[in-house]
């Protein structure tokens, strides 16, 4: 479980609070998802969360081990993180790529053993990348890619794996393929939090869902305590209507063409 | 050997090999131990520092274009050595320390100059590229003053050492470069995966467990000494540090352990073979190193740039 409990980061220059106040927790065995306008604070926690942002005050644990308490090493074999962008600079093999991820368990100098070429070959197995082992990062489409970084996280085994917006891009194919893959890893036990503005997503897949609005918690619950129009109509300042998805039932928002006076 | 062989005195493979075991012709004996052997030692130091240096920061900048030089370490050694020109210094090895504290000097400069660029207290490793070459712009334009207001054969002395130059090699120079190079080569083989996971970039490096400004800074650090001692050693011998990566990229090596050792013999050979040219294309004249190694990078380089379009 990753827990964030009264997390305030403050970037210089920003009037307000980039997160002012988070509390909630990304339970074991869950599909949580974090949603929110542009700005609201969604990415500042996963920075926060591998220290690339500092917290003024609050704590983020992973089952109950404060992260600054963690050296960023024994950090990343506790939780892995698909961070939003990462552009790689020169191609390498899939394969090498998902080796990558056993960096925090090998260091500088450990040379890999059965154990770590398993959990490689594992990743490639569950993220359904396998058949893309020997190719080269940069002959992937769109798709194949967020599934071979997906892979790279899980190939660190750890007990929580975090994503920002990772079907950014993505055609409709590829983003079933991606919410599917992160459903299923969560029913594994995995803790999964998941950064995302695909609102109607989340809705279907994710067991809860917390919505932040400038720093805060907007509201927080399962997809249908949440997707209700005259919060989400407050919170994005357009106005919505929430109807029910036709085939599984789900909440579904729906965007109205021209903004009301709210 | 066979760069050891040719020159304006050509000696057979047989007494190169009788000479470098102390045998034969006194005159073969000389040129071989004391004038070709350390000018191609030191060539090949040369090139293998420069490769290193090069692979290590197009790693860690993740910009296939990152090259030693542009860390602002050629600007501020060549200040350094002019300086000393200058001041009417002749010591070989005063202009080789005075060099090397330049280029060094250069590199803390620029570190100065990215911490008061970037946003955060910690620099990140775009903004010091940039310092980097700021500082060698500012040191360059140091260099045109020093020198408008110097006596010809300083200019033509300064000239000569800022085209690059393996012509004065003796062996302390070469011993003293060998071992800045297996000081920071080694210590940039030894944080080799740490550059692997900072080439996917800064966040994926920080979710992985590396402190990316850290190692960052160690990676820039290391490549701008061993940038220094080469520049000390023989001046600018310039897109040695650019190419030769790629040419081991060519070869299939991702991994930076090899990829850096791969590169350090490439450059090795590479700057052998164009000190070869440059001594024996137009005996008894003496060509630039740093302009036959321009001379071959540039093509190559326009090449690289086709494929990358």
């Amino acid at each position: 479980m990753i827990a964030f409990s009264g997390v305030v980061v403050a970037y210089p220059g920003m009037g307000r609070n980039a997160v002012d106040g988070v509390s909630f927790a990304a339970p074991g065995g869950n599909l949580t998802a974090l949603a929110g306008p542009n700005g609201s604070g969604k990415s500042t926690l996963v920075r926060a969360l591998i220290r690339r942002a500092e917290l003024s005050t609050g704590r983020i644990t992973i089952a109950d081990d404060d992260v600054a308490s963690l050296s960023p090493g024994e950090l990343a074999t506790r939780v892995a993180v698909v961070p939003q962008r990462e552009e790689a600079a020169f191609p390498m093999r899939v394969r090498e790529y998902v080796g990558l991820g056993r960096y925090p368990h090998l260091g500088l100098w450990k040379a890999a053993s059965a154990s770590d070429e398993a959990a490689v070959a594992d990743a490639l197995i569950q993220a359904d990348v396998e058949p893309l082992a020997e190719r080269d990062t940069d002959a992937l489409s769109g798709g194949e890619w967020q599934r071979v970084r997906i892979a790279r996280a899980l190939a660190q085994k750890t007990e929580a794996l975090v994503l920002d917006e990772p079907t950014t891009f993505l055609d409709v194919a590829h983003e079933m393929a991606i919410f599917e893959l992160l459903h299923s890893l969560a029913r594994n036990g995995l803790a999964v939090l998941l950064v995302s503005h695909q609102l109607n997503l989340v809705a279907r897949f994710a067991d809860s869902i917390v919505l932040l609005h400038e720093g805060r918690v907007a509201i927080s619950g399962s997809p249908d305590e949440v997707m209700r129009a005259e919060r989400l109509e407050a919170i994005y300042g357009w106005p919505v209507v929430v109807s029910r998805d036709p085939a599984v039932g789900a909440p579904a928002l729906v965007p109205l063409r021209r903004p009301r006076t709210l | 050997m066979a760069a050891i062989a040719i020159g304006a005195v050509d000696i057979s493979l047989a007494a190169v090999f009788a000479a470098l075991l102390g045998s034969g012709d006194a005159t073969a004996v000389a040129i071989v131990r004391d004038l070709r052997l350390p000018r191609v030692v030191l060539g090949a130091l040369v090139g293998a520092g420069l490769g290193a240096s090069g692979a290590a920061l197009q790693g860690a900048l993740r910009n296939p274009l990152a090259e030693p030089y542009l860390l602002g370490v050629s600007g501020g050694a060549a200040v350094g050595a002019v300086t000393a020109f200058a001041l009417g210094v002749t010591s070989d090895g005063a202009i080789t320390l005075a060099a090397f504290l330049g280029g060094i000097a250069a590199v803390f400069v620029a570190l100065a100059v990215a911490r008061v660029g970037g946003r955060s207290v910690r620099a990140d490793v775009r903004t010091l590229l940039i310092a980097g070459v700021i500082v060698g712009a500012f040191a360059n334009a140091a260099i045109m003053v020093a020198l408008a207001s110097s006596d010809p054969n300083t200019v033509r002395g300064a000239l000569w050492w800022m085209m690059g130059s393996a012509a004065d090699a003796n062996w302390p120079r070469a011993g003293w470069l060998a071992v800045s190079i297996l000081a920071a080569g080694g210590g940039l083989i030894y944080w080799a995966r740490e550059i692997d996971v900072l080439s996917l970039g800064e966040d994926t490096a920080a979710s992985l467990g590396v402190d990316a400004e850290r190692a960052g800074r160690r990676v820039f650090l290391l490549a701008a000494l061993l940038a220094a001692a080469t520049v000390a050693a023989a001046g600018l011998v310039g897109f040695v540090g650019l190419i030769v990566p790629h040419i081991a990229r060519r070869l299939g090596l991702r991994a930076h352990r090899p990829l850096i050792v791969a590169a350090a013999l490439i450059g090795a050979t590479l700057v052998v073979a164009a000190d070869l040219a440059a001594r024996t294309l137009a005996v008894p004249t003496e060509l630039p190193l740093g302009a036959i190694t321009a001379l071959l990078g540039v093509p190559f380089f326009l090449v690289q740039l086709r494929r990358a379009a």
